[in-house]
Parts: C-alpha cells; structure tokens; sequence
C-alpha cells in the first residue's frame, strides 16, 4: 500500500544549551501513508519537526529527501524540497478571500496584472482535489476553523507537496470536524503524499494512522504499525517505566503540618464559562496539591484562569473557607493570596526586559500600590533572598530575565508569587521547556511549599509528573470534569483510560 | 577595560542625544564666538542658552507627559489642542477680570484635567485606540477653542499672570524655573514612588502585568490625566508668553514636536523603555536646532528640511543595529588585539 521511502533521518542529533532535544533519532517516511508521531511534551516531536522543515537546522546526524541528503538552513528551502508544513493555529490571513489566501505569494499574473480568473479557478481546482468546495471569492474568517484548515492544507499541497507535516491540527476541532479532515487526509495518502501527524489524541491516532512512531526524551522509542500496537502498550512507550509508589509517601509526612496551617480552602462549585470550561467543581486544600490531567485543549488552563479571574466566569461560585468571594480579575484572585504562573511563560509571565529584582517584586509592588515603593534596599534583600532560596542561577539579580534560562526564569516567576506570601498556588505547566534536572528541582520546590501548608493546583501534560506529587488528580476531557482520583485510585493507567475517553 | 568603558559610553541610552546637543552647540559657537556668553542686565540674564531654555519650557513640559504616555504603548496627539484650550479659558476669565489671576490658573489647569481624563476614559477603560482616542480631542478640541475665542486672538494684560511668561526669579526667567519644577516633580513622581516600575511593566508585558495584579488600567488613565495637565502648563507660559490666547494657533503642531523630543530621548515607542532625561534632552535638541537654523541664516523655507535630516540622522544612529555596529567599531578601534584573538578563536 505504501509507497516509497520520501524521507529519512539517521542519526538526527540536536541541542539547545542545556537541553538534548533530539539524541540519535532515526525515523522514516514513506509516499501514501499517514505517520503519526506520539510523545509527552518535551519528547522531541517539535524539534523533530523544527529540524525537517529548516526552522532549526541539525548538529548532526542526516536528514534525505528521495535518498538525497540534505540541509535546510531556512523554512523556505524545505518548502521548496515538497516539505510543506501545518501548524497549530491557522496560519493564514482572515481579511483575505478563500483564493487570496491559496495563492497570496505566488500570485498568477497576466501583462504585469494579477489574473483574478486564473487564482480564482486554480482555488477552486485545488480544494476540490480534496473534495471541498467553497466559493473561493469569500473572505476566510467567513468560514469555521476547520474549513480554514483545509484551505490551509489545500495552499500547502497545491504545488509539487511531497510531505505534508500537520502539527496537532484538531486541538481546536469538533468530532465532525475531525472527520472531514480525515477524509481529506486519506485523500491525500491516495494521491501519493506522505502525511506526518502529531497529535495528543490516541483514538485519532488510531483512527488514521498507518504506521506510529513514539518519541521519549528526546529519542525515539520504536516506530510500530498502527495495527499491531495497543493503546496501552502506546501509553506506556510513551510514558517510561515510572516509579509512581517512592513518592507518594510524602503526603503523610506533609499532613501534619498542613492542619496546623492557617491557610484558607478554596472551594470551586459549578464554575463555568461558555466555551471555555464546563461548570466544574474543585476543592484545593492548605497543604495538598491537586492535580489537573487531561490532554491540551481539554479545559485545564481554562479552568485555572477561572479560579484566578484572568476570565469571568458566567456560573458558579468561588468560596474562600465558607465565605463566598468575587473573583473577578487578578487583582482579586492576588488579594484573597492566590498566584498564578501561567502555561505561556514568555508571553504571560516574565516581563521580559526588566531586571530579575523587578520581576521578583512586581506582584507585591502591585498589590501595594505605586505610591508605596518598596525601596531598593528591600527590594534587593528580596530578590536575594528567593534567589538563594530557589537557586535562581543568574550573574547578579540586576541580570535582565530575558537572558535567564527557561528553568531560572519560572523560578523569577515562582519567587515572585512567594513574596506576597500566598495561601495559594496555580501552577500551569510549570515545568514545560526546562531540561530535567531543573524539572525536578522545580517540583521539589513545590513539594516542599506543599509541606509548608501552601495549597498548591498543579497542571501538568505529563501525567507521571502530576501521579507523582499529587494528592488527587482531576481529570478533564472536553472541557469538563470527567473524574477525581485519589489515595489508590491514582494508577497511571486509570488516568490514560479517562484521558483517552474510557471510564475508570 | 578601556575597551568595556567604551562599550559602556557607546551603549548609554543619553549618549547620542547629548552628542547632538554638543554637536549643536559647537556649530553656534562656531558661528557665533559669543554664543555661549551670558549677560546680567538688570539683574536679569540674557544670552542664547537661556533663551533657548525659556522658549523650550513649554515643549519640555509637555513632552514629559507625552513620555510615560508613550511608555504605556499609548500617544496623544491632542496635546496641542488642550494647549490652546487652556490659554483660551485663561485669556476669557482675565478678560472679564484682570486681578483673578488664580482663577484663570485654576481654571486652565482644570480644562488640562479635564481633557487628560477624557482620553483616559477612552484609551484606558473604554479600550480604544490611543492615537484615535485622542485625535477625537484633537480636531473637536481645536474646534472648541475656536469657540471660546470666538475665533479671534484674545489679548491678556492681567500683570500678574504675564510674569509667568516674561517675569524673572532669582534672575532666571519664570518659564525656566517652571519646566524646571516639573521635571523634578515628574522625575520624583516616577522615581520616588513605584510609579516608574509598574508603567515599564505594562509597557514591556501588559499580559503579564495584568495577571500579577496591576490595575493597568487605573494607572493609564492617571498618566492620561497627567499629560493633559502637562499640556495645561504649557498652555499656560505659552499664552502668558505671546500675552494673547489664539485658538487657531496655539499649540499647533506641539504634539509632533513632543512625539519628536520623547524619541529624540531614546524612549522606545513600542513601550517600556523610557527616560525622562532623555525627553528632556530631546526637546532641548529640537528648540537648540530653530534657534541655529535661523542664527546659521538657513533661508526660512528650508529649516523644516534641516530639522527633518538631523532628526531622520539622530533616530537612525539610535536604532539597534546602528549601535551595534558602532558598538563593534570602537570595540575593535580600542583594543585591535583582543578582537584578532577572538577571530581566530572563532576559526
């Protein structure tokens, strides 16, 4: 059924300081199959990608396309080697028409002119190659997601596409959805391109995939047939053998001093938002760390921005031990002691140009007002402080964040919300783009704040990193609650089963 | 360690608007020997810097506002519309009454309140977009002091309110003490208090700085406030100082030139990075080059080409990639030892 192998690394390596992203990775790609990449975040998948479509280039190993070895410095030599890319998000331009958008680049022209009939047609002709048809003429933004996905993938393969790379291209689709992209999938695979598919969801996975490749720390696992290889067995390629059982003791040892603690408990009951997150009721207690589990898309970061006031909520209450709170910004959510450190560290975290001091001391700043400084003296006997406290590794506290590393910057960010001493934590994705040894020392941290009677929410995609230091895991799937695991309940396999849509 | 010195100057955000101001200055002297002299003439001092610091005050003034308006990625180009408001709303109560000198002020400051927190409420809590937020103000503005003045220009005589534009203290002109005070009060504003760090912070991350808390917001609409107050004051030496209130041509165009001073400043207009004494400098810079263009006897018709090539120089010499490469140059022109080692290092 397959064709012939399109494209080929051997021996694939990559760092970035501090990190092995890709270690002696070899993978392959064969004409008219759908490949599917699977692996937690920080596997690997995305520098694999990187490196194959020339965003990063390779230190060293090989990279073939048709036998031929290659290197692609920039994004553009690879496009033009057939290796068409999809990201994420929908890379297009909205205010522009369906046709616009097939050929903005490359647009047909007659006596120096653009020729309208020519783009016109040509969209109609590529879309319908992949069994759609659309009037062409229309602005973008006119039509859903998933048809503006298509018309992304009809720009990618119309012209000489050999590969077609597709990162989590459902994260924002319905089921319908997906299966109409499915459809234009195997049509693809029919007409003899190779299609390389990563994504978080297993049934998808199972759903269209021939052949699977599982990436782990940043190597590769094993490539597998999608048909001779469980779910189950998929997870746990994907996983690792994990000791779940050496950490847990942990708890016992924390509860004692958690009851003397004077921390308030949280209490979510039907917080809502639509589109956002079904109502959802949580409990977060001083002195425990709850989970959230669930895959991305799945109402996690939703849910935590709720509790913050970063989004209004439409339903539901929030109550701090009993009394019933308005948390309608974070300016509220910082008063009644609760910190967020958000999933998107760059963008929502740090403040970038300013010095680790200043991030260190912004929030308390903030909750004090501008006319009451701090002063410099405290200021620095601050940022001293946590950054001995949290081994922040940086030339001097004057250093700005941006030139700290992914793992010093969210311990700036954690110190930050240390200091206005909180009754509680949000944690999204603390660990995400940090290398491991800075992962664990990060989640000892946590641990030992835990212990200290901080009550500690805790989202993470690895689901060993939140079974290891939770006391209960929520799971979510679909933007909604599905269950709440704890004491023996919490078995890895029994979260991957809720995860991927089974019951516990 | 000369050469990391060196870094350091070339790397010093005030650097270039100090060497243009030097640069300027040299080219007067150059002219005119007597340039930098400074005479007391009944108890008054007289000569071409302190002309041209009193014909700067009111730009100075206003462009301090326009700073941290700038600095929370905002602008306001109304500001020379709230000028000539001002001035109007003085000019008509001195009118009717000469010795209510400090009505008429308070009154001038309020129209500055006023319009500061009118395109505060815009930008800040309504959420527009600065520059047409304040455009609003700026043609509407216009149009209301030409009402008020009837479309004519209003003479003022009320002496004690005249002193502000052509009086002296301590044999300085008040103008100057005025812009003077303003500074230190703006600098302390900014730096005495946490006012300095949280207007960064909204600038570089407004993200990030509303998830820790920050009533940006809030802290917006007060800066707001405060530019149009600025634009009050000048609005103020600058009616007292032509002793009339034209609300055709008061304030035309200032806004540019503030706009102008701030980047001349080394103020990023993406937000974030800002400095007072910079502004300060580069509404300096802009007054200095009038005055030499006319005293170098640069025909009229053409100084605004003048002002726009040592401006477009002045803004190209401060981008990124000029300082790098200037960087780089004195680098390797102070120590050619270390650069040859570090290129066969890099070989």
């Amino acid at each position: 059924m397959t064709g012939p192998l399109v494209l080929e690394t051997l021996g694939l390596t990559k760092s970035f300081p501090g990190v092995h992203a890709l270690r002696n990775v070899d993978f392959r790609l064969y004409a008219g199959e759908v490949h599917t990449l699977m692996g937690q975040n920080g596997a690997g998948k995305s520098t694999l990608i990187n490196v194959l479509t020339g965003v990063h280039s390779h230190d060293a190993g090989e990279i073939r396309v048709d036998g031929r070895s290659v290197r692609f410095a920039a994004p553009l030599e690879a496009e033009a080697a057939g290796i068409r890319t999809l990201y994420q998000e929908v890379n297009l331009c909205p205010n522009l028409s369906v046709a616009e958008n097939i050929f903005a680049g490359r647009q047909p022209r007659r006596r120096g002119a653009i020729d309208w009939k020519a783009i016109h047609a040509g969209a109609k002709e590529a879309l319908a190659q992949l069994n759609i048809s659309l009037d062409v003429t229309q602005s973008l933004d006119t039509y859903p997601i998933a048809v503006q996905q298509m018309v992304a993938i009809a720009r990618a393969v119309s012209v000489d596409a050999r590969v077609l790379i597709l990162d989590e291209p459902t994260s924002s689709l319905d089921d319908s959805e997906v299966s109409k992209l499915f459809d234009v999938l195997r049509n693809l695979k029919q007409s003899g391109i190779a299609v390389l598919f990563v994504t978080h969801f297993l049934e998808q996975t199972y759903a269209i995939s021939d052949r699977i490749t599982v990436m782990r720390n940043g190597e590769r696992e094993g490539e597998y047939l999608a048909k001779e290889l469980p779910v189950d067995e998929l997870v746990r390629k994907m996983v690792g053998d994990v000791p779940v059982a050496a950490e847990r003791t942990r708890t016992a040892a924390g509860q004692g001093t958690a009851a003397e603690h004077s921390s308030p408990r949280f209490d979510m009951r039907g917080v809502g938002r639509r589109g956002a997150v079904q109502p959802i009721d949580l409990t977060l207690e001083p002195g425990r760390i709850v989970g959230l589990a669930g895959l991305l898309g799945s109402g996690r970061t939703e849910t935590a921005r709720l509790l913050f006031g970063a989004d209004r909520a439409d339903t539901g209450t929030v109550t701090v031990d009993g009394k019933s709170v308005k948390l309608g910004s974070p300016r509220h959510a910082v008063k009644h002691g609760i910190g967020y450190c958000p999933e998107d560290r760059k963008k929502e975290g740090i403040v970038a140009a300013l010095s680790i001091r200043e991030n260190i001391v912004l929030a308390l700043q903030a909750r004090l007002g501008w006319w009451r400084p701090l002063g410099r003296a405290k200021e620095k006997r601050i940022a001293e402080h946590y950054m001995k406290a949290l081994g922040i590794r940086a030339r001097d506290i004057e250093q700005p964040i941006e030139l700290l590393s992914g793992g010093n910057q969210q311990k700036v960010v954690l110190a930050r919300w240390l200091a206005i001493d909180p009754k509680m934590l949000i944690l999204d994705e603390p660990t995400r783009g940090i290398d491991v040894a800075a992962k664990f020392e990060i989640m000892e941290r946590v641990m030992q704040l835990c212990a200290k009677g901080l009550g500690i929410l805790l989202i993470s995609s690895e689901i060993s990193e939140v079974l290891r230091v939770s006391d209960r895991i929520a799971v979510l799937r679909d933007r909604r609650k599905v269950a709440e695991l704890s004491g023996d309940e919490l078995d890895e396999h029994a979260v991957y089963r809720l995860i991927a849509g089974g019951e516990a | 360690m000369i050469s990391r010195w060196l870094q350091s100057v070339a790397r010093h955000p005030l650097l270039w608007p100090v060497v243009t101001l030097v640069l300027l200055f040299a080219l007067d002297v150059a002219h005119r020997h007597d340039f930098l002299a400074i005479t007391l003439l009944d108890g008054h001092l007289f000569g071409a810097p302190i002309d041209i610091l009193n014909r700067a005050a009111p730009l100075v003034v206003v462009s301090l506002g326009m700073t941290l308006v700038i600095a929370v990625r905002g602008i306001d180009i109304s500001v020379g519309t709230v000028v000539a408001i001002a001035g109007a709303a003085a000019a008509i109560l001195l009118a009717g009454d000469p010795s209510r000198v400090g009505i008429a002020l308070a009154a001038a400051l309020g129209v500055g309140l006023l319009a500061g927190a009118w395109n505060g409420l815009l930008v800040a809590l309504v959420g527009m977009q600065p520059i047409i937020a304040t455009l609003i103000l700026m043609v509407a503005g216009r149009g209301v002091a030409q009402l008020l003045t009837g479309g004519q220009i209003i003479p003022i005589g009320a002496r004690g309110y005249l002193r502000l534009g052509d009086g002296f203290i301590a044999m300085v002109p008040c103008a100057i003490w005025i812009a003077l005070a303003v500074v230190v009060l703006t600098s302390l504003l900014v730096n005495r208090t946490a006012l300095g760090l949280l207007v960064r912070a909204i600038g570089v991350n407004p993200i990030a700085a509303r998830l820790v808390g920050l009533r940006s917001s809030a802290i917006m609409f007060g800066i707001y406030v405060f530019c149009g107050l600025t634009a009050a004051i000048a609005g103020i030496l600058t009616s007292s100082n032509v002793r009339s209130a034209d609300g055709n041509n008061a304030g035309l165009l200032l806004e540019l030139d503030a706009i102008l001073a701030v980047t001349l400043g080394g103020t990023s207009l993406a937000g974030g990075r800002f400095s007072l004494a910079g502004t300060v400098l580069g509404a300096l810079i802009i007054q200095t080059l009038t005055y030499t263009t006319y005293s170098i006897g640069v025909p009229p018709e053409a100084t605004l080409v003048v002002k726009a090539i040592v401006v477009l120089v002045v803004c190209v010499i401060q981008s990124d990639r000029a300082r790098d490469l200037i960087t780089g140059l004195l680098t390797r022109l102070s120590s050619p030892l270390s650069s040859t080692r570090a290129r066969t290092e890099v070989q």
